[in-house]
């Protein structure tokens, strides 16, 4: 059956019949070309809601204090609530087995000046470990350290555009900026994802944003990450029982909503990813129906070809040709065709994704892309189909006396 | 060669049942060259594709050259037609994608001849038939009585027990015909056997032997006097 006299046989076949063979090879190419682009569409959708979320850590749970709403324990409603350091020390203590990093901040505006320059940028004070949950990238020097926290030294980490706006084309690193009127040495500076508001902060140590201001001993949010092992409804099994912790340390009453505010990265990820994963299937659904309108493309292109074969099988029969062979010529020939204007038309599908790339940001498709085996996937069912498309009317056509077939027209 | 024993065919026309054949008793030796002749509905086409395997018997007994021809399937009917026979049809029937040997060549493919072997077969009965030069040529570059030629060329190819020609000269003017009946006759003098159908008695005067079909029985069959075709070319 795969003789070399039968492929020789065959490839003549193609060459002669070039019009047909470009029609049935372009339907399938073009089925699996559309198929692998808009598949890629869709995976470049996902990595834009994605992107969206990238610019911080994805396994941070947030705290905010608030105001009780209700009385608990003999304390009343109204109450303002605090956290201070052994909340963050509580929280290492508790749940270490759950938890990345804690990392308290404070926030604050101060005006910062640098020789002649000056403007208001927010001013962070931080642990070390905030480095992760902010996804801060350091350009030159260093960020905070434990030593920092511990002495708490005067030093400042400055984004890229404070020290732009301050220092212009000079070096920051080394020099001291007034931040609020305490001065500060500028240790590193850094750059983000975020955009540019968020290369207009300062980090200090915490500590020493306390120790400024009157050495007290409170912070404004906690910051935990959780182990990303624990997955989306450890995540929230995690959030639960921190906030019972906190309730009760605090003496809030359990059923207080405002006392203290959760912001949980896991939860709005899920429901983007969710969303996500609904315009992708809907996109694979679109792009399944490209591969069936292929199938069918071929399938009627194959039916046609019999039908125009119709009499060179009666020749063929006549001459001597059994069923199997008119079968497998017809069967051979459209898997060839099939096969060849399939892969050809994934790699041009691959190859513009590829050239894609960045262009098309502005329609929310990122890095669009498509797995190597979906794509193989997707281009042997349109083989296998386009066989048994060509399998059926080959059968009839092999089925046809050579007296029907020869007869004249 | 072959023998016929009371042959009916019928073929169903809706409700009706037409009887083409109503027992037909033929013996054909080897070596002959035999017309059967007859008005169109007589049903000599029938008989011609009942020889040829092409169509299936009601009733009665056919043998070809010692071999029963019955209830074959398909692939066997095709070996045996690829093995017997050699078919010669009125439209030429070739392949107009392939080359005069290609063309050919194409019965020795099915008879699984090696490459190289089928292509000097082609050429040595292309030559026989004077088409030597036109080989590489495809169908449409040849004349009505090239590619009758090119058709009987590859009747030949497979050196078939019988060839069997369906209105040979049906699509050829008269002086084409007869050298298409040259040809033919010549092929004869080589002891093939050869079945004619025709309606033409000129043709039919170039054979040995005239078989007469009127309404699906032989009303005559008779051995003549050939006339040879080389005297009219």
């Amino acid at each position: 059956m795969f003789s070399r006299d039968n492929w020789r046989e065959i490839f003549q076949t193609i060459q002669k019949n070039k019009l047909r063979t470009f029609l049935s090879g372009f339907t399938v190419a073009l089925g699996i070309l559309i198929f692998v682009v808009l598949f890629g569409f869709g995976n470049g959708l996902i990595n834009t809601f994605q992107l969206f979320f990238e610019d911080d850590a994805q396994n941070i749970i947030t705290f905010f204090p608030g105001q009780t709403t209700k009385p608990y324990k003999g304390y009343k409603s109204g109450r303002q609530i605090e956290f201070d350091r052994s909340d963050l020390a509580d929280i290492e203590k508790n749940f270490p087995m759950f938890l990345e990093y804690v990392t308290p901040r404070i926030g604050r505006t101060y005006l910062t000046k640098f020789k002649n320059e000056s403007n208001n940028y927010s001013t962070r004070g931080v642990a070390p470990s905030h480095q992760f949950a902010e996804k801060t990238i350091i350009m030159k020097g260093r960020y905070l350290d434990k030593l920092d926290i511990l002495k708490k030294t005067k030093t400042a980490v400055i984004g890229r555009l404070v020290e732009k706006d301050l220092f212009g084309q000079e070096d920051a690193i080394g020099n001291y900026i007034d931040v609020g009127g305490s001065v500060f040495k500028v240790v590193g500076v850094y750059q983000d994802d975020g955009g540019d508001d968020e290369e207009r902060r300062i980090y200090v140590p915490y500590t020493t944003l306390q120790l400024i201001e009157k050495n007290n001993d409170k912070v404004d949010q906690i910051i935990v990450a959780f182990k990303p092992e624990l997955g989306y409804s450890g995540a929230m099994a995690l959030e639960k029982s921190l906030s019972t912790f906190f309730k009760e340390k605090k003496y809030i009453n359990p059923n207080d909503q405002n006392g203290i505010f959760i912001r949980n990265v896991a939860e709005g990820l899920k429901q983007t990813q969710q969303l996500a994963r609904v315009l992708q299937l809907i996109v694979a659904f679109v792009a399944f129906g490209t591969i069936i309108a292929g199938i069918i493309g071929i399938s009627n292109i194959m039916v046609f070809v019999v039908k125009e074969r119709t009499k060179e099988l009666g020749i063929r029969k006549a001459l001597g040709a059994t069923p199997k062979s008119v079968i497998s010529t017809i069967l051979l020939e459209s898997i060839f065709i099939t096969t060849i204007s399939g892969v050809l038309g994934m790699l041009i599908g691959i190859a513009i994704l590829g050239s894609l790339d960045k262009t098309l940001e502005d329609f929310f498709i990122t890095n669009p892309y498509i797995d190597m085996p979906v794509a193989i996937f997707a281009t042997v069912v349109l083989i296998i189909f386009g066989g048994v498309a060509g399998y059926i009317p080959a059968k009839r056509a092999a089925r046809i006396k050579p007296i029907v077939a020869l007869r004249d027209e | 060669m072959i023998e016929i024993k009371d042959l009916h065919k019928s073929y169903k026309m809706g409700k009706n049942s037409l009887h083409v054949l109503k027992g037909i008793n033929f013996n054909v030796e080897e070596g002959e060259l035999v017309a059967i002749m007859g008005s169109s509905g007589s049903g000599k086409s029938t008989l011609l594709n009942i020889l040829g395997m092409l169509d299936e018997l009601d009733e009665g007994s056919y043998t070809l050259d010692g071999v029963a021809i019955k209830n074959l399937n398909e692939t066997k009917a095709a070996q045996y037609r690829n093995k017997f026979l050699g078919f010669i049809f009125q439209s030429f029937n070739l392949i107009n994608y392939k080359s005069a040997a290609e063309n050919v060549a194409l019965p020795l493919y099915y008879q699984k001849v090696a490459r190289k072997e089928r292509q000097e077969k082609a050429l040595k009965y292309l030559t026989q038939v004077g088409l030597k030069e036109w080989a590489g040529h495809l169908p449409s570059e040849l004349s009505g009585g090239q590619k009758q030629r090119v058709a009987i060329a590859r009747a030949m190819a497979a050196e078939p027990k019988v060839l069997l020609a369906d209105e040979p000269t049906g699509a050829l003017d008269s002086k084409t015909s007869y050298e298409v009946m040259d040809l033919i006759q010549k092929i004869n003098d080589q002891g093939n056997t050869i079945l004619i159908v025709t309606h033409e008695p000129d043709i039919a005067d170039m054979c040995k032997r005239i078989v007469h079909l009127k309404d699906g029985v032989i009303i005559e069959d008779k051995k003549i006097e050939q006339v040879r075709a080389s005297k009219y070319v």
